[in-house]
This record gives structure tokens, C-alpha cells and sequence, in this order.
């Protein structure tokens, strides 16, 4: 099969070729292919680890949750629209907490953009006009390996034609592989982003006189280099990654380095970008804003949406010891939060619905296994960018989709609640 | 079965003002009374009510990328809690809405078909996505075509049959409803930090001229026959003296004819009425752009009107909005799409002493009042102008003169001199209001079976507590507003959605689409559209959306 789309990380590359026969893929990188290899799977659905059927193990979870004064419903990153969709609806009918992974990544870059805005625009934006890419605490070559030749670093357009003509920079605080094959690369200190966005911002409009000789490591004559080339770049892109949500400064990093990308629009073009993770992360944010009206760490308690990051993103309602059982969706919150929060998990029922086992398997009351959506299942996903691909279907599976899953619930749980 | 009974009718597209008469509805469509027995009948006692059709909101920003990113960043929209969940979906929002809470207000109001003003063709399926998250009425989208690199090779080269081969292909792609056009030229010269201030200015890296592109699309739309016409929003918006540039634009439609339908719809004209040639002489264009649509018989607009308070402009004229944020200092969302298009999202706000927001409410209303209520449409360009929950309030406004002096008073009074308002004595008709908002909507559009209460028609109708036999419009403008708030019934499809502005029922409308491919031959263009593919970023076998993906389309074949 040609073309499939998919289905690991946030550059959704959608130019694979499948073997039916040999059940692999060619042209995606060695990520996407080994999502595409067979795996070990959840084999079926189980209670306390006795295998059940789905009905039984679909009961059994909607007797939790709706028995439950505030469930916690997290994950959303990796599956599709659809069934996130069912997901922010279940978590609405049911007065819960709906949070997706964002919350532990680039949801400072929704903080950002409450603040300024976002100057953004599409991959195939960066790949046919971009002269000048700087990649800002990301490091495609690792955790997007296809995006540099796809879209970024490599890839020929129509204005900027091969990679002679693109200037590629990055700003890290380590030589990242994407670092080895930039033009140019910049080590800065720990936690100086903002320092050095701010830096930028002071010499670009005619304020270099206040810049000290060097920032965050960075010297003064190099700065005023950086700033030179992105006045003089027609058409430029940051495409930021964790490093800058993650490191200190968070939202407040976005925000400058999006003040810095408004003020160069005055003179040329540039856009600003977040390197987004899972492949469908935009979509785990998207869907429940066009629902109720938010991206992520919203409470349904009173019956309506509320957003408060700081109270009802995942890590803090669990700290918090605030939600009394849990639908993990798609993820592996065990593995990736914090101790004290991975408590909590223990102490409460834990429904996990995914294709695959992880740590939370391992904590879950309820394992209710899915198809892998672009393998055994159809449906929407966006890009890092929002370019909305439709997943495919390329095999037959026994598995139920995450979308039948959450359907099952929601019907139960809307026969419950009247 | 349906029968509402003895409701007082306005009714324009079949000429029936203000008379007592039944409606029958079997199957979701009107029917005549012979076929339906009365005794199966639900009844609905409309007497002394005023039944017409559901409203048809032709222009609004409903669904897609760029209210979705209005959402993200403005959650201080989404305080306004306008229903909790139960029966129904929670529904939050203050001019900006979530899906559920559009499909509410509007058919509160007793609106049940609303359009989509503007979708990147490649972001459809998002654009979808949300149109089929959204309950209670009928809807369809409106790809973008203005600033498309394909699009200006096929006027470059010349090729009519090439530019209606893409033009075909891409409605069916994106599964589109017909041709709008943004900002023509200049959102693809904002790509260099430009844009396009006169027809002929040629477009950066290509040979062809907003001017050009308007004609070639008018002729390719006429040409394929599609039920829509070319939807313009037209070049320089938002700018002093753009008023010339909108005649001039207007103009190009001389020339073209349909028989059932205008050839060319200028969109939210309040935007682009604008004389002067800075802030500080800025004045009203609205009578000249009025005078020269009254003066033909091919063109209609729609009004733009701005309400005070919040809204947010959300447009695909990306160079615009940045002017906007230099402007007003607020936030700024852009989004440069591929190699077809552009667009950007900043808060904005009416207020009314403050004068330029005055002169545009004036601006608004002048056109509303001034052009023949035949070929002007009212819209707020929803949330651009502000929220659509008060097309009722524009509604009383163009009814009453002795309305708009009070609200007069309350503006800023650089209005008294920069436009004719004050001396506007018109007050247009139920039956005129009734059409701006209906029959003529529909026409425009191309929906034979909306906007009308004749045999056929989709059983979409709204009935208000409001007996237009005894009410003074002139005077009564506070009741006229009040009960076109809330309608006592909104019926879609034949169902009773709505009961004194409160939820029945939840029901979910068509997606229209239109599919003109066989009045083309499509392999003239899809060597070119395969070529041009190395320039995006995504296989051309991966664009587009399928007709299966969608909830509840219905394509409408033009043969
Ligand atoms: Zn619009």
C-alpha cells in the first residue's frame, strides 16, 4: 500500500509504502518503522488481570467512573480525533478532569499563545520559503528524523530550492545531532533562554547598547551576528522544542521568543512554530477546544468547562489526591509523571485503554485493549502544523477501535446518568 | 406530521406578506394540505404569531483553524456559561462559541442554516470536523481560492478550461460549496511581508493582477454553473478611501449573467466602505458602494455589520490582521497554509465613543438601509463584526428610525459628520427584513429549499411571539428585538428544536457540498495539480476529504 500516514511522531509523515506480505514499511524513519513492526500487544481485555471479554471490561469501567465523585480522564496524544472527541464528551457527562500530554510538554506554548498570539504557519510554508531555520532547543535529527528532509533543513521548495540555499541554526544547550549538521550553532546556558530572546529583541529594534558583552554564554558580537541573519532572512522559522517550554522561563520563553518573531514582522517575514511530540497531540488539544473551549487541564465538576492549568492538569489534580479514579487513554502516565503523582495513580481504580502494555499497565485495574490507529484503524489526526491527515486502515484486527471503546462507554454512562 | 396553524406568514420568496394561513410538514418537507392527514397531526396554535423560515446566515466563521485558534487564545471567551451539560451539551462562550453552543444559539434564534465564510482547502477535514461537531442546523464551507498558486498559473497560462477543471476539483477535495476569494494577490504577497492596494498590481512572483483573478474565477464559476456565485472579500479591507477599490471591484462583474442569481456576492461590505485617506478623515464610501449596486442587477453584498463589545477578526487576510495587531498592540495568531493560502486571528473590540468603531456601526447599517433589501444580506461576519446572537438587534435597527436616533446619541458624534446615517429616514419592511435574512440569503447562495415556506421547501421554519398585524416596527423596536431574540418555536427539518428559547431536542443538520466534476474534464489540470504537489508537504493522494468521513453530507450535483 502506498502513502500511509504515520502514526508515531508529530511529523505524521504520510509517503510510506507497506508490505502486506513481509508487514513492514518502507521510506519512514527507523521511529515510525518500528511502530509499524509487529509488537507485544495487550493480548484482551482484563479486570485485576483476569482476561475478560469487552462488554464485561466496558461495564465494569463505566461502574467506576460513574461511581467515581471526580475521574480523572488523561492520555489523548496518540489516538484519533474521533475517539478523543467521544473523550472530552465522557469526561463532560461525567463532571471530570479531561487532560492530555501537553500538559507535560508544550502546554507552555498554549500559555504563550493566551499571551501574544501565535505567528505560526504550515510545514510546507518552512519547506518552499524558508531561507533561515533555527531550530530552538529542538533536535529534529533525534526525536523528528524525517522533518529536516521533509520539511526543514534538506527539503526543496519552491522559493528555497535545496539546502545550499537555506541557512539552518540552532540554539541549544548541548551539540544535538541536529547541531552537527546546522551552518550554525549556538551553546547556551541552562535556563537563559529568555535572556537571550530578549537580547535579540533589544539589538533588532536598535537597542544594542544595552546588551552586556555576553548572555547566557553567548557573546555580544555573536548575538548581534544571530540578529543580523534573521533581519536579513526573507522568510524565517523558530521551530522551538522542549527545551524552551521545559527549561526556566517556560510560557514566558514562548512568549519572548514570539515578541521577538511580531517585532521582525515589522521588516521581513518569520513565523515561530512548537516542534510538537505524539503524533497526534494537536489534535488532543484541538478537538476539546472546538468542544469546550479549551486545550487541556479542564474540569467539568460544575458542569461546565473550566481551565486552570495550575489546578486541574493531570499532575496537579493527582497531587493533589483530587480525582478518585482514572481513564488513561493512549498514554503511559506512569512512566512519564512525577513520583508523588504515580501515587496517587496507585491508590485509585485505573482504567487503561491502549494497543500496547506500558508501566501503567501495570497499575491498572481495568486493561482494555485497542487497534492501532494508521495500522488497524481509520481515522483524523493533525500534524505538529494542524494539517488534518486521515489515518489508515491496513490491516484487519480483532481489536476494538479506542473510538468503539469510548462509544460503548458514553452510551452506558448517558443510560446512567439519565 | 405538522400543522401550524393559523400563524400570520411572511413568506417573500412565494409574495406572501403578512397573511393568515396553515403550513403542513410531512417527511421534514413542506406539503401541501391535501397530503396530510390532520388527525396525525402534531398542532402547533401560531395564531397571532409571525411564522417564517428559518434563517439563513450566509457569512459567518463557524467552524475550522482559525476560530479554533481564536478559542486557544482567548479563553477569557469562554466564561460565559450558556448551558450546563445534562440533556444537553455544556455550552460556554461570549462571542466566540464551541461547536455545541453555535448550533444553540442559532437555532434559539430560530436560524437553522449557517455557512462556513472561509476554509483553506487543505485544512477542510478539520473545517468538517468541527462543522459536524456542531448540533441543530445545516451548513457547508467555503474553500478559498484567491491567493493559490495553481489558481494563478491557470489564469497565467490563460486556460479557462484548466482553472474550471481545478476550480471542480478542489470544491469536490475540500468537499466545498462553492468559490471565495480573500484578499486576491495580496495575502500570497504578504508571504514577503506585502500585500496588493490596486487591481492591477501584479502579484510577487507571479503575472496576474487581483483583477484578473476576480474575472477569471467569475467566469469560471458561471461557466461551471455552480449554485453559488463568487463570494468576494475584496482588496484592502480595513483601510481609509478602500471604498473606490470595492466599486471598482464590483465592477468587474458587469459583463456576467445569471438568470437566478447574482454573479458576484461582495462580502461584508462595512469592512471595505471606507472614504478618507487616514484614521483622521475617516469617513463613509457605504452610499456611492450602495448607489452603484442598486444600479445593477448582478451583484448583492452582504452587510459586516459590527455590534459594540467583544469580537474577534479572524480572517483569511493574513496581511490585514498583522496590520491590525500593529494597530491595535493585541494579540496576533497567523497561519500561513502551504502554497495556497493564509489567514490571522486578533481580539478586537467596539466601542461606541470611540469614532472609527461608531463610523463602521454607522457604516454597517447605511449599507443595510440604503441598498435595495433584494440584494443586501444581513451578517455581523460572525465573530469579526461581533456575535451573530444580534442579528435581531440589526433587524430592529433597519425597521426603525426613532431606534437608530437613540442609539444615535450614544456615539461618539464624529458619525454625524463622517456619514449619512443620521439622515437616513428609511425603515425597510418586516416582509424586507424577513428576505435579508431568508429568501434572499438562500437565493444567494444557490439553496432552492431554504429560506421560503413554498411546497418543497425544507420544513425549517421559526415562529415568534410577535402578532405583526399590531405591531408598530417604528416604535415597538423593543418588543420587535426581543422577540426575534428568542423564537417560541424553531422547527428544522420538520422537528420542534426549540420552545421558548429553550432546547427540545438535539438534532444534527447536512453538510451541502457541491460536486461540478462533470461539467469538466479533469485530467486538463491533474498533471499540473501533480506537478505542483512537489510544493507541499503531503502526497496528493492524502488531500481532501471523503464524503464518508463526513456525518451527514449532501452533494449537490451540477449537471
Ligand atoms: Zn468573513
Amino acid at each position: 500500500m502506498q502513502d500511509i500516514v504515520c502514526t508515531f511522531c508529530g511529523s505524521v509523515c504520510d509517503d510510506g509504502e507497506y508490505d502486506l506480505k513481509k508487514k513492514s514499511v518502507k521510506k519512514f524513519c527507523k521511529l515510525g518503522s518500528s511502530k509499524f513492526a509487529e509488537k507485544e500487544r495487550i493480548k484482551a481485555p482484563m479486570i485485576d488481570g483476569k482476561e475478560v471479554s469487552y462488554e464485561e471490561a466496558i461495564d465494569k469501567a463505566v461502574e467506576i467512573l460513574v461511581n467515581a465523585k471526580r475521574p480523572l480522564l488523561y492520555g489523548w496524544a496518540s489516538t484519533a480525533n474521533e475517539a478523543i472527541r467521544l473523550g472530552v464528551i465522557l469526561a463532560e457527562k461525567l463532571g471530570g478532569v479531561y487532560d492530555q500530554c501537553a500538559s507535560v510538554c508544550h502546554a507552555p506554548g498554549t500559555l504563550a499563545t493566551i499571551e501574544e498570539g501565535v505567528p505560526g504557519g504550515t510545514l510546507g510554508s518552512v519547506k518552499n520559503r524558508a531561507d533561515v531555520v533555527v531550530f530552538w532547543g529542538s533536535n529534529p535529527m533525534e526525536a523528528h528524523p524525517r522533518h529536516g528532509m521533509r520539511y526543514s533543513i534538506s527539503a526543496k521548495g519552491l522559493l528555497v530550492k535545496d539546502r545550499k540555499q537555506r541557512k539552518v541554526i540552532v540554539v541549544d544547550v548541548r551539540p544535538t545531532k541536529t547541531a552537527k549538521i546546522a551552518d550554525i550553532f549556538i551553546q547556551i546556558k541552562p535556563g537563559y533562554d529568555y535572556a537571550i530572546f530578549s537580547a535579540l529583541r533589544a539589538i533588532i529594534s536598535g537597542n544594542a547598547d544595552a546588551v552586556p558583552s555576553e548572555v547566557g554564554g553567548v557573546a555580544k558580537e555573536k548575538l548581534i551576528e544571530l540578529a543580523d541573519i534573521m533581519k536579513n532572512a526573507k522568510y524565517g522559522a523558530i521551530l522551538y522544542g522542549l527545551g524552551v517550554t521545559q527549561s526556566r522561563g517556560r510560557d514566558r520563553n514562548v512568549e519572548n521568543a514570539i515578541k521577538l518573531v511580531q517585532l521582525l514582522n515589522r521588516t521581513t517575514r518569520w513565523i515561530i512554530w512548537p516542534m510538537r511530540g505524539h503524533y497526534n497531540v494537536v489534535g488532543a488539544g484541538e478537538v476539546p477546544a472546538w468542544e469546550v473551549g479549551y486545550q487541556y487541564a479542564i474540569d467539568f465538576s460544575r458542569g461546565y468547562p473550566r481551565f486552570s492549568p495550575a489546578e486541574f492538569s493531570a499532575v496537579e489534580v493527582l497531587k493533589r489526591r483530587d480525582c478518585d479514579a482514572a481513564l488513561i487513554v493512549a498514554s503511559d502516565p506512569v512512566a512519564h509523571f512525577p513520583r508523588i503523582a504515580v501515587q496517587h495513580l496507585k491508590r485509585i481504580p485505573v482504567i487503561q485503554i491502549d494497543p500496547y502494555p506500558n508501566m501503567t499497565t501495570l497499575v491498572a485495574k481495568i486493561v482494555i485493549p485497542s487497534a492501532v490507529y494508521g495500522i488497524e484503524a481509520e481515522g483524523t489526526a493533525y500534524r505538529m502544523d494542524c494539517i488534518p491527515l486521515r489515518l489508515k486502515k491496513i490491516i484487519e484486527t480483532n481489536y476494538w477501535t479506542d473510538e468503539k471503546i469510548l462509544e460503548e462507554m458514553l452510551r452506558r454512562v448517558e443510560k446512567f446518568k439519565g | 406530521m405538522l400543522w401550524i396553524k393559523n400563524g400570520i406568514v411572511v413568506d417573500p420568496k412565494n409574495k406572501i406578506n403578512l397573511e393568515k394561513m396553515d403550513i403542513f410538514v410531512k417527511n421534514g418537507k413542506i406539503v401541501p394540505e391535501s397530503e396530510i392527514k390532520k388527525g396525525d397531526c402534531k398542532v402547533i396554535d401560531a395564531s397571532g404569531k409571525l411564522v417564517v423560515a428559518g434563517g439563513v446566515d450566509m457569512h459567518a466563521h463557524i467552524a475550522g483553524g482559525k476560530i479554533n485558534t481564536g478559542r486557544t487564545m482567548r479563553p477569557e471567551e469562554m466564561r460565559v456559561v450558556r448551558n450546563i451539560a445534562g440533556k444537553f451539551r455544556a455550552s460556554v462562550g461570549r462571542v466566540l462559541l464551541t461547536a455545541p453552543a453555535i448550533g444553540y444559539e442559532y437555532a434559539k434564534m430560530g436560524y437553522t442554516t449557517s455557512f462556513e465564510a472561509a476554509t483553506p482547502p487543505v485544512s477542510s477535514l478539520h473545517t468538517h470536523e468541527e462543522l459536524d461537531s456542531i448540533p441543530m442546523i445545516d451548513k457547508a464551507a467555503l474553500p478559498v481560492f484567491g491567493n493559490w498558486h495553481l489558481v494563478f498559473k491557470c489564469i497565467e497560462e490563460k486556460n479557462i478550461e484548466k482553472l474550471k477543471a481545478l476550480v471542480a476539483w478542489a470544491i469536490e477535495r475540500s468537499k466545498g460549496f462553492g468559490v471565495k476569494v480573500v484578499n486576491p494577490g495580496g495575502v500570497e504577497a504578504w508571504m514577503y511581508g506585502g500585500n496588493v492596494k490596486n487591481l492591477d498590481d501584479q502579484v510577487p512572483g507571479f503575472g496576474v493582477t487581483p483583477r484578473e483573478i476576480i474575472t477569471w474565477l467569475i467566469r469560471a464559476n458561471e461557466e461551471l454553473g455552480l449554485p453559488h456565485s463568487v463570494h468576494l472579500h475584496c482588496n484592502n479591507l480595513g483601510v481609509p478611501g478602500n471604498y473606490q477599490t470595492t466599486i471598482e471591484s464590483i465592477k468587474l462583474a458587469k459583463g456576467f449573467k445569471n438568470e437566478k442569481r447574482q454573479v458576484l456576492h461582495v462580502t461584508h461590505v462595512q469592512f471595505n466602505a471606507y472614504s478618507g485617506s487616514s484614521w483622521r478623515d475617516f469617513g463613509s464610501g457605504a452610499a456611492e458602494i450602495a448607489k452603484l449596486v442598486n444600479s445593477m442587477d448582478n451583484v448583492t453584498i452582504d452587510m459586516g455589520q459590527p455590534i459594540f463589545g467583544h469580537a474577534t477578526a479572524m480572517t483569511g487576510d493574513a496581511p490585514f490582521q498583522f496590520t491590525l495587531h500593529k494597530l491595535l498592540g493585541a494579540r496576533w495568531s497567523n497561519k500561513d497554509t502551504e502554497v495556497e493560502t493564509g489567514a490571522g486571528i486578533v481580539p478586537i473590540g467596539y466601542l461606541p465613543n470611540n469614532p472609527v468603531h461608531a463610523v463602521q456601526w454607522a457604516i454597517g447599517l447605511e449599507l443595510g438601509l440604503l441598498t435595495e433589501s433584494d440584494k443586501v444580506a444581513l451578517t455581523t461576519d460572525y465573530p469579526n463584526g461581533g456575535p451573530f446572537t444580534e442579528y435581531p438587534y440589526i433587524m430592529a435597527m433597519l425597521m426603525s428610525k426613532k431606534m437608530r436616533e437613540g442609539e444615535l446619541k450614544k456615539v461618539h458624534q464624529y458619525v454625524q459628520k463622517a456619514t449619512n446615517l443620521p439622515s437616513i429616514d428609511v425603515e425597510k419592511t418586516l416582509y424586507e427584513v424577513i428576505h435579508m435574512t431568508r429568501s434572499l440569503p438562500a437565493r444567494i447562495l444557490g439553496l432552492e429549499n431554504k429560506g421560503h415556506l413554498g411546497i418543497g421547501a425544507d420544513a425549517d421554519i421559526a415562529i415568534y411571539n410577535l402578532n405583526p398585524l399590531e405591531t408598530d416596527f417604528s416604535n415597538g423596536f423593543e418588543k420587535v428585538y426581543k422577540a426575534f431574540k428568542v423564537a417560541e418555536f424553531t422547527i428544522k427539518g420538520g422537528e420542534v428544536i426549540v420552545r421558548n428559547g429553550e432546547l427540545l431536542k438535539e438534532v444534527y443538520g447536512r453538510t451541502f457540498w457541491v460536486d461540478a466534476r462533470k461539467k469538466v474534464d479533469l485530467e486538463v489540470v491533474m498533471q499540473d495539480v501533480k506537478n505542483y504537489f512537489q510544493y507541499y508537504s503531503l502526497q496528493l493522494s492524502n488531500y481532501g476529504v471523503e464524503e464518508r468521513w463526513l456525518k451527514k453530507p449532501e452533494r449537490l450535483e451540477v449537471v
